[in-house]
């Protein structure tokens, strides 16, 4: 499997002004990145608010373009593309903001789902096979006349998932996607996604703050401060739960668990994700 | 759910719902216009006819066309009003300080028939075109203009955004107003002035909350690629049938016939 994409030493520096000082001040959003993330994989990328997780997808995006360092999207290097051909790399590497009502563009479902592929000139025949489809696979196309605003915020985000797809992206970057949601909604567009990642084969790349998201992940990555400071499987990141505490981050409830019993002296494996795992680890110890 | 339709469109299955909207707006115009053309009663009898019959086909019940005069009605009573007492000519009744004259009357009634033909010719518009369609026939109609460096698209994808957050907007209103009467905020009571003083908390909030939504909307639209007007399709364009092309005929034959009115009418 090939890189498809590459950060190189990234920073990523803004100027922000005190309210009451009137000075400006330089805030390092991202201190000296370095990451790969091959085709076809599911990435969580966890962290506090303001760690810089939000930045990073953006970087990816081309959004933001990166103070030092370099980012690659498919060959493409963000800071040496002119601005008015971004949009090719944004094509490629789609996003999925937080807030449901602030990205939808449409007044009509089928409306906004078109919007991306109008934008890069997709004659008219395919643009409405391309919205059926997209629809088809985010499983909303029962709502193609419908109007946004009376959709629930799960079907919203699904919605602008399916507005992504319709641009047939290579990876969807997702920034918290989830957080504005009710449980249900939540597990709406989780399955939604991870099946995206199974049948599809697109990149996800997944930005929360909820440890539960990150348990059916190929990979997570921890940031702290604008720096990645964890980076490998869920079992391996989650079995560093010392570390994780001095970051102020929590673990799965169940890791937790398992965690506080072998500490009492229980001899169950490091890194426990799911119930049935620790079921499981208990009934072996007898 | 009342804000879920905006503006006034009546939905229903004719003619005149189904023609492309740029058609409509030529209509409207050339409508307004031939009523300032004919000056006889004979050009007002026939334009109110033409009216009528496009009113029928477009299956709008009578008293939506109506309520869409109600507004108006303080405006043609006030003109009607000094039309009748402040004209000059031949006194037909006198009253102390008070003349009226036929040429008054006249003037008045004439007044009074073309504001009430262009209230409900124009109301006829925005009852049958969704505020959608009409952004998108502004968009495509006006669409010369471009040529004269006037940002057409853009003025029109502002437009269908203004559209999509005006319910959204009227939400977070309620929601801000709710948040504020539960702190203690007075809203119902006191005269005009106490009551737009009472807005103000009311306004700063939703402005900001505007201004964040926007800027997340306009890093949303980025990401879908967008890069202006230039290269864009679109996944219903505006294309004229059959159906238009015979309203257009319709307009022209209707717009011949009122100016030949109006010169046989006026020796």
């Amino acid at each position: 499997m090939e890189e498809f994409i590459r950060l190189q030493d990234v920073v990523y520096e803004y100027h922000a002004y005190a309210e009451e000082e009137h000075e400006e001040e330089t805030v390092r959003a991202l201190s000296h990145i370095s990451a790969e993330i091959r085709e076809g994989s599911f990435v969580v990328v966890l962290g506090h608010n303001g760690s810089g997780k939000s930045t990073l997808a953006k970087q990816v995006n081309a959004l933001l373009l990166p103070t030092e360092g370099y980012v690659y999207v498919c060959g493409a290097n963000t800071r040496e593309t002119p601005e008015e051909d971004l949009w090719k790399i944004r094509k490629n590497a789609g996003m999925v903001f937080q807030n449901p009502d602030n990205q939808i563009i449409g007044n009509v479902v089928e409306e906004d789902v078109a919007f991306g592929p109008e934008n890069i000139g997709i004659p008219e025949e395919e643009l409405a096979r391309r919205v059926t489809r997209a629809l088809e696979k985010v499983g909303m196309e029962a709502y193609r006349m419908h109007s946004p605003n009376r959709l629930s915020g799960g079907q919203k985000q699904r919605i602008a998932i399916a507005g992504m797809l319709a641009l047939k992206p290579k990876c969807i970057l997702m920034d918290e996607p989830t957080a504005m949601l009710d449980p249900m909604g939540r597990k709406e567009v989780l399955e939604t996604v991870h099946e995206l990642n199974r049948k599809e084969g697109i990149t996800i790349v997944l930005i929360t703050h909820y440890m539960e998201e990150a348990v059916d992940a190929d990979r997570v990555i921890v940031m702290d401060r604008g720096q990645i400071v964890m980076d490998g499987t869920p079992k391996e990141v989650f079995s560093r739960m010392e570390e994780l505490r001095a970051i102020r981050m929590s673990v799965p409830e169940v890791t937790e668990l398992a965690y506080e019993l072998r500490k009492e002296g229980l001899d169950l494996p490091e890194g426990i994700l799911s119930i049935e795992e620790l079921t499981e680890a208990l009934c072996s110890l007898n | 759910m009342r804000y879920t339709t905006l503006g006034q469109y009546y939905d229903a299955d004719s003619v005149i719902h189904r023609l492309d909207p740029r058609v409509k707006l030529v209509f409207t115009i050339v409508y307004i216009v031939s009523l300032y053309l004919g000056n006889s009663p004979f050009c007002y009898i026939f334009a109110g006819l033409f009216l009528a019959v496009v009113i029928r086909l477009s299956k709008v019940p009578v008293r939506y066309m109506l309520r869409g005069l109600k507004a108006v009605i303080f405006l043609l009573l006030f003109t009607a009003f000094f039309n009748i007492f402040l004209s000059q000519g031949d006194v037909v009744f006198q009253w102390g300080f008070i003349t009226i004259t036929r040429q008054g009357i006249e003037t008045a009634v004439r007044m009074a028939v073309r504001l009430v033909l262009l209230i409900m010719g124009s109301s006829l518009m925005t009852l049958t075109t969704t505020p959608n369609d009409l952004t998108d026939g502004l968009e495509k109609g006006l669409g010369f203009l471009k040529v004269f460096h006037v940002p057409v698209h853009e003025i029109g994808m502002m437009m269908s955004i203004a559209l999509r957050f005006i319910p959204i907007l009227v939400e977070e209103a309620g929601r801000i107003m709710m948040a504020q009467k539960a702190r203690g905020a007075d809203f119902d009571s006191g005269g005009l002035i106490k009551k737009a003083k009472a807005m103000i908390p009311l306004l700063i909030p939703l402005f900001v909350a505007a201004f964040r939504r926007a800027n997340d909307l306009a890093q949303a639209m980025e990401a879908r690629c967008y890069h202006g007007g230039n290269g864009r399709t679109k996944l219903h364009p505006l294309k004229y049938r059959r159906l238009d092309f015979i309203a257009y005929g319709v307009l022209l034959l209707y717009l011949a016939l009122m100016i030949v009115l109006k010169i046989v009418t006026k020796s």
